[in-house]
């Protein structure tokens, strides 16, 4: 007969019986009515009252009845604290014991048992168990030091027991240094006190390397946890660890394989990119990835999160492997999902065929968030891979046939991406998808349905009674179809404006006086009022060439991207998140990649060899999401005229939805502020502003310019006062000078020269200046500048160092020149090429300031830095801050890259600058210091 | 680490529950049968996070075992740890169900207090597991024997116990492949590979040091002409006393190109790693060696060529063929077309040549088994399946026909080359060891689209 029976006594007076069976003088009675208050204990019985009689059941040299006793004592101890006590003598005799097993069972016990007066006791014999003779023993105090730092970590720290962790690391037995370093990991995450204490060295390193070799699969695990937290010195070192961790690869336990590849992938990022050993290392990372695939079910998906953080930081370890890829019949959906992520990922020309063929097969599965995301697939693979776009279209057209409900509606919604991103190519579809128009009931398709029709209102003779159709419902459709309709509608108007006026009136009306909404009254506002101000305008706003969409969706952010590959195998690789955001309290902190190894590096990159990021094709720019285009409109910000004019009211006269509201300078007031905030912080387009700024006559943006200084005093320059600055006007460098004249006699013969400099700066033609100048008279001229001179690296950069020439004297003079006059016209990156870059630079090479005191929104910011060349990529939004993510180029053809973190009603800003040549970071803070400031 | 452990049974009732951690409330227990076993939904993530407090659950029949953890653990290792828990269950009551765990609560804790201390994972080896964790409770041992367990748990062998002796030194080795294909309805492969198992039986005295050779690319080539050859391929264990395949043979075109491969802690990683030699001192008893995995070159043992056809609403045509693509001197065993049917199948009418067919309704499929089959052959099936009238506008979406066989040979070309024993303290040699080996392809998931 089994243990089973425990489980169902459920008489009356159950408690009082066992109470009397536990006092009885029989073992085996004993044994069983504590086997009892364990079962009932399990199914969450409430059977603190026996605890007393209980604990008088621990002296015993029963084994079986002591370990349950235990048991017992763990999960009550806390509510009944000075019960426990009584269990204490009992434990430290048992910790004396002879036998090895019962010494640890004592003393593993106890450090479960959270109460202060047990713990005082635990110190003693714990000291003397981590010195035990008996390695099993070891190895259970080893964890009870993690155990008792997690009650009371300062008691651990001053009873030393810290560096009698840190020297089972050099324990004889792999199973004692496995465990300690578990301990001591757990520790220094927990203590920043502890970290100083328990830091790593390589000699620790390489004690654990060889520990490595002989312990359990487990041991393994957390030895190799720990080393994936440790930065080698140098390259040496970083390479010859990690060949000693590459033949876990070759080990049977999922586990120890994904920490072996979190080590060598971390130490990648430390040796050079082009070696042989980095090739080698890599070609050697994916067969045990794909091995990981024929593991069981919930390993697999472990297995495939990571993998798809992995192809995302290193695309090439498996561009070969799609058809591992491919879903089996049986898998759990899970797995599914998931495979299908990658192989988006994965796709490419070589293996599209293949691709399209699985894909096409998935979209006639059963369950339908895998039909769903395959039908969305199809379309990534056309917009990916271009020579493939005419198969994937007529294969969701194909789908669109089977007439199931969300297959169709899925496929509309990526058919409009696909629009988007080959305009004018497959129009002919259109009329196929109209026929579908009244089975759409999902607020994503119908959307998209109405911004195709929209989009292409010119070429569907009844566009005007598909949209009115949409229009019979609009109060009680989703806000995203009635954003979609009313541009659509407006769109309509502006390519046949004769047969639509009605039906214009009706959705400005709809829009403006009866919504609630207001992002929806807002854009009828805009759209009304540009209607009515300017046609013309209104045309080139709504029907304004559109950026490209992005081939690539759901990448994750570079830095977030690197912290997820040091967490790989850990929860947080399989939520993509990091740990802060689902583990409580400790803060802990951030785990960034290695830098790049210094040697044969960075001299390179200094400033003589202009690096540019690999060269790529110019390719589209990135506006996410379904209504980018409206995005697009409203995200304009004139920053122009400066701030006093940004300030200025938002609408005048809101409340009358004031068709008739005014001239040009009150229209420019409407997008003068605020408007980008429409959408609820939609994508920032960055280029928006050079068409409206010309629509409104407004004068030129101009880039900041320095008040100029005085470069050379009347005093040392005998009565010739130079004062200048520079400025950067129609991308060309100006020196603005203005020479004054404070002598007695007229000078003449004025000449300039420039000394070397770190961007060869030259005056490009001669100085044309008023010769001679009289006494007492100020000339100023502007004179150009290239940078076609000789170049020699100063200190500090930006030094520039001038010989002026006159009549009576040549004078030297040395200034700084404002870094942003040399930001070039061409420093916007591609998105994708951002990315890249950001990734690909190290991130040692990362450098935050804090600019305090801005007194401007993120739309300001941008634009001003756009005036000044520093171009924003990208905008996000993440919990409340704004991220720009910005580039520019300097002339001698460095890129540097910055994100600019914004904390709305915190003027203090965040600055991060990575570039690859780091000599120009503090003129480049000085740059937004400056221009942020002005 | 891990917080807490928890089983349930198939209604969310708790049977064991085993906390690690503080920061796991009694309130966790609740919270998985809440969000996890009773959601409405099928379950679509072996991880949920409810209230920050992650959850990780594998599913034994209806028994659920589900581990919780409040931190950023190795999730990779949770679920090898829930998975190695439910062998060392199995290993010690058999098939892990309701009856088996509640008739073993006390031995479960007594485990799970050993094998996971405050969370972190300790030796989960059964065979050393049951050295000192018997239901029957612990004897009183000497004190020999409990610094010996101690050192066994701890060691640094811990898979192997000094002082094992045989009378007669003998071993037994299964090359067991399972071939996996997925071919489209026309023919052609979409993805093919071999998984392969070495499981050893060593029943050998002391402790002896063992070198295996296979016949991979890389190891031959860095070996340098060494390979053997073999031609005894057979249903049963073929007997070779003086070391396995020593005829010398010049060629390397027998050798094959494993893809990837893992092996058994007792294999030292590091010298396959620089000397490509596999080596190892052996647990005593059965024990997998190795695990493989090859793609290219696969000989596929059997094409299965599909024919369906609509005939109207009601009426389907199944046609299938079966080749079988092997020596013809071969027999494959256990051979099972499962050909899935549409859920409104009313009736359906079965012939074969060879074998017996049968329609099962409660699987939806048409189950054909044929007991043996030669080398070389073809066998073919019709079926006409006759369909009730639905409402069900959804089309059936046909899954694939599914085989399942056993043949005696490797698909994946796969040979022991040799297999040498030292023990250099005893004084049996290489040459007195009885060596026998058998090669096992099965089916793993062998499917064709139609």
């Amino acid at each position: 007969m089994g243990d089973a029976k425990y489980f169902t006594t459920t008489k009356k007076g159950e408690i009082f019986e066992l109470k009397a069976d536990l006092n009885s003088d029989k073992k085996e009675k004993k044994k069983e009515a504590v086997k009892t208050v364990i079962a009932s204990m399990t199914v969450g019985k409430d059977v603190s009252a026996l605890f007393p009689d209980v604990v008088n059941c621990m002296q015993t040299d029963n084994l079986e009845l002591k370990k349950l006793v235990y048991l017992y004592l763990m999960n009550y101890a806390k509510s009944q604290p000075d019960m426990a006590i009584m269990a204490v003598n009992t434990f430290v005799k048992d910790c004396e014991d002879s036998n090895p097993l019962i010494r640890a069972l004592a003393v593993r016990t106890m450090g479960c048992i959270r109460v202060d007066k047990i713990t005082e006791y635990l110190c003693e014999p714990l000291r003397k168990c981590l010195k035990d003779e008996d390695p099993y023993v070891r190895k259970t105090a080893a964890v009870c030091v993690a155990k008792l730092h997690d009650i009371n970590a300062q008691l651990v720290e001053d009873q030393g027991f810290l560096d009698l962790l840190r020297d089972l690391l050099s324990d004889s037995n792999p199973m004692v240094v496995a465990n300690a370093v578990a301990a001591i990991s757990e520790i220094m995450d927990a203590s920043p006190n502890a970290a100083q204490v328990l830091e790593m060295n390589s000699g620790t390193i390489n004690k654990l390397l060889t520990a490595l070799n002989e312990c359990t699969k487990w041991g393994q695990v957390f030895i190799l946890d720990s080393i994936s937290n440790y930065t080698p010195k140098d390259d040496k070192e970083a390479q010859s660890i990690c060949e000693r961790v590459t033949p876990r690869l070759a080990h049977a336990n999922a586990a120890v394989v994904l920490s072996a590849v979190k080590v060598v992938m971390k130490l990648m990022e430390m040796l050079d990119t082009s070696g042989e050993y980095v090739t080698s290392l890599v070609k050697k990372l994916a067969p045990p990835l794909v091995t990981l695939l024929s593991a069981e079910p919930e390993i697999q998906y472990v297995a495939l999160r990571n993998i798809n953080l992995i192809v995302q930081k290193r695309s090439d370890i498996l561009k070969n492997e799609m058809k591992v890829f491919f879903v089996k019949y049986n898998d759990p959906i899970y797995v599914k999902l998931e495979k299908l992520d990658i192989m988006i990922r994965l796709t490419s020309q070589a293996n599209i065929a293949q691709v399209l063929a699985e894909l096409k097969e998935y979209a006639t599965e059963v369950d339908v968030d895998f039909v769903r995301k395959s039908v969305r697939a199809i379309g990534r693979c056309a917009i990916k891979v271009e020579p493939a776009a005419e198969r994937c279209v007529s294969t969701l057209l194909d789908l669109i046939q089977t007439k199931v409900n969300y297959v169709v509606q899925e496929a509309i919604v990526v058919i409009k991406d696909i629009f988007r991103k080959y305009p004018n190519k497959y129009e002919s579809i259109i009329a196929t998808l109209c026929e579908n128009l009244d089975t759409l009931d999902e607020p994503e398709a119908r959307a998209s349905m109405i911004w195709i029709i929209g989009e292409y209102a010119e070429r569907i003779d009844n566009a005007d009674e598909l949209l009115e159709s949409f229009l019979e419902g609009f109060q009680d459709e989703n806000t995203q179809v009635q954003l979609q309709l009313l541009t659509a509608i407006v769109k309509l108007f502006l390519k046949r404006p004769t047969d639509t006026q009605e039906l214009v009136q009706q959705v400005l009306s709809l829009s403006t006086q009866d919504s609630d909404n207001p992002d929806l009254r807002d854009r009828g506002y805009i759209y009304w009022r540009l209607l009515s101000t300017d046609p013309a305008a209104a045309k080139e706003v709504v029907l304004a060439e559109k950026p490209l969409i992005s081939e690539e969706t759901d990448l994750i952010e570079p830095t977030l991207l690197d912290e997820l590959i040091c967490h790989i195998s850990s929860l947080a690789s399989v939520y993509h998140k990091p740990p802060n955001a689902f583990v409580e309290g400790r803060g802990g902190l951030r785990k960034v990649l290695p830098p790049k190894s210094e040697l044969g590096e960075g001299v390179v990159d200094s400033l003589g060899s202009p690096t540019e990021p690999t060269a790529q094709p110019p390719q589209s720019t990135v506006i996410p999401g379904a209504d980018s285009l409206i995005g697009d409109l409203l995200d304009i910000d004139l920053g122009g005229p400066g701030p006093s004019m940004m300030q200025q009211q938002m609408y005048p006269g809101q409340s009358q939805g004031s068709a008739q509201g005014g001239g040009g300078s009150q229209g420019l007031d409407i997008f003068g502020e605020g408007l980008d905030n429409l959408l609820g912080g939609g994508p920032s387009g960055a280029d928006m502003l050079g068409g409206l700024g010309d629509i409104f006559g407004m004068p030129q943006t101009q880039s900041y310019v320095p008040p100029q200084e005085v470069w050379l005093p009347a005093a040392k320059g005998k009565g010739l006062e130079i004062t200048g600055t520079f400025a950067r006007k129609n991308n060309t460098i100006h020196m603005e000078l203005t020479f004054t004249n404070k002598a007695m006699q007229p000078m003449s013969g004025f000449a300039i020269q420039f000394n070397k400099n770190s961007f060869g700066l030259m005056p490009a033609s001669v100085m044309n200046i008023r010769s001679p100048l009289p006494p007492n008279q100020g000339a100023s001229t502007s004179l150009p500048l290239n940078t076609q001179g000789p170049v020699m690296k100063m200190e500090p950069l930006t030094t520039l160092q001038v010989a002026v020439k006159n009549n009576i004297d040549v004078f030297y003079l040395s200034t700084q020149v404002p870094l942003h006059v040399l930001f070039t016209e061409d420093g916007e990156m591609d998105k994708k090429v951002f990315l890249a870059t950001w990734k690909d630079i190290p991130s040692q090479n990362e450098v935050q300031y804090t600019i305090n005191n801005v007194q401007h929104n993120a739309d300001t910011v941008s634009q001003k830095l756009r005036n000044n060349n520093i171009f924003t990529i990208a905008k996000r939004n993440v919990e409340g801050q704004d991220m720009l993510y910005q580039s520019l180029k300097l002339t001698n053809g460095i890129w540097v890259l910055a994100e600019l973190k914004i904390q709305p009603s915190n003027p203090s800003f965040v600055l991060s600058i990575k570039a690859r040549a780091t000599d120009v970071y503090e003129a480049v803070k000085q740059v937004f210091e400056n221009i942020l400031h002005n | 680490m891990i917080g807490g452990l928890f089983i349930y049974n198939h209604k969310g009732e708790v049977l064991i529950s085993r906390v690690y951690r503080d920061d796991i409330g009694r309130n966790a227990v609740d919270a998985f049968r809440v969000n996890v076993i009773h959601a409405r939904q099928q379950v679509r993530s072996p991880v949920t996070n409810i209230a920050r407090t992650s959850f990780f659950h594998i599913k034994r029949s209806n028994i659920w075992l589900a581990a919780v953890t409040k931190q950023n653990v190795n999730a990779a290792m949770v679920f090898e740890f829930l998975h190695k828990m439910t062998d060392v269950m199995a290993a010690y009551f058999g098939k892990v169900t309701e009856e088996n765990i509640k008739n073993n609560f006390v031995l479960i804790y007594e485990i799970l207090d050993e094998i996971l201390d405050f969370g972190y994972p300790q030796n989960t080896d059964t065979g050393i597991l049951k050295t000192f964790i018997t239901q029957q409770g612990v004897k009183s041992q000497s004190k020999e024997e409990t610094s010996q367990i101690t050192s066994q748990v701890t060691g640094q062998i811990g898979w192997r116990r000094e002082g094992i002796k045989y009378r007669r030194n003998e071993l037994f080795l299964d090359v067991l492949e399972s071939v996996n294909l997925l071919m489209s309805p026309q023919g052609q492969v979409l993805s093919a590979h071999v998984a392969g198992r070495i499981v050893m039986k060593s029943y050998l005295s002391g402790m002896p040091e063992c070198k295996f050779g296979i016949n991979d690319k890389v190891l031959m080539e860095s070996k340098g002409g060494k390979s053997g050859q073999d031609d005894t391929r057979g249903g049963g264990y073929v007997k070779n006393t003086s070391g396995l395949y020593s005829k010398p043979s010049s060629s390397t075109k027998t050798s094959i190109a494993i893809d990837d491969c893992q092996f058994h802690q007792c294999v030292k990683l590091s010298k396959f790693e620089t000397e490509h030699s596999i080596s190892f001192i052996p647990p005593d008893g059965e024990f997998e060696l190795m695990r493989y995995r090859t793609t290219k070159d696969i000989s596929l043992p059997f094409r299965t060529i599909p024919l369906v056809r609509e005939v109207g609403r009601q009426k389907m045509e199944v046609k299938v063929v079966v080749k079988s693509n092997f020596k013809p001197s071969l027999l494959a065993q256990k051979v099972e077309v499962r050909i899935p049917t549409p859920l409104n199948t009313s009736g359906v009418q079965v012939i074969c040549m060879k074998g017996k067919a049968k329609y099962k309704a409660s699987e939806n499929a048409i189950v054909w088994k044929i007991k043996r089959m030669g080398g070389m052959k073809e066998c073919q099936l019709s079926a006409e399946i006759e369909l009730l009238n639905t409402n069900d506008k959804r089309k059936w979406t046909r899954p694939p026909i599914s085989m399942n066989f056993e043949v005696p040979f490797a698909p994946s070309g796969f040979k022991v080359r040799y297999l040498k024993v030292f023990e250099p303290k005893l004084n049996y040699s290489d040459h007195d060891v009885i060596k026998w080996v058998r090669y096992i392809g099965r089916s793993g998931l062998y499917e064709t689209r139609c």
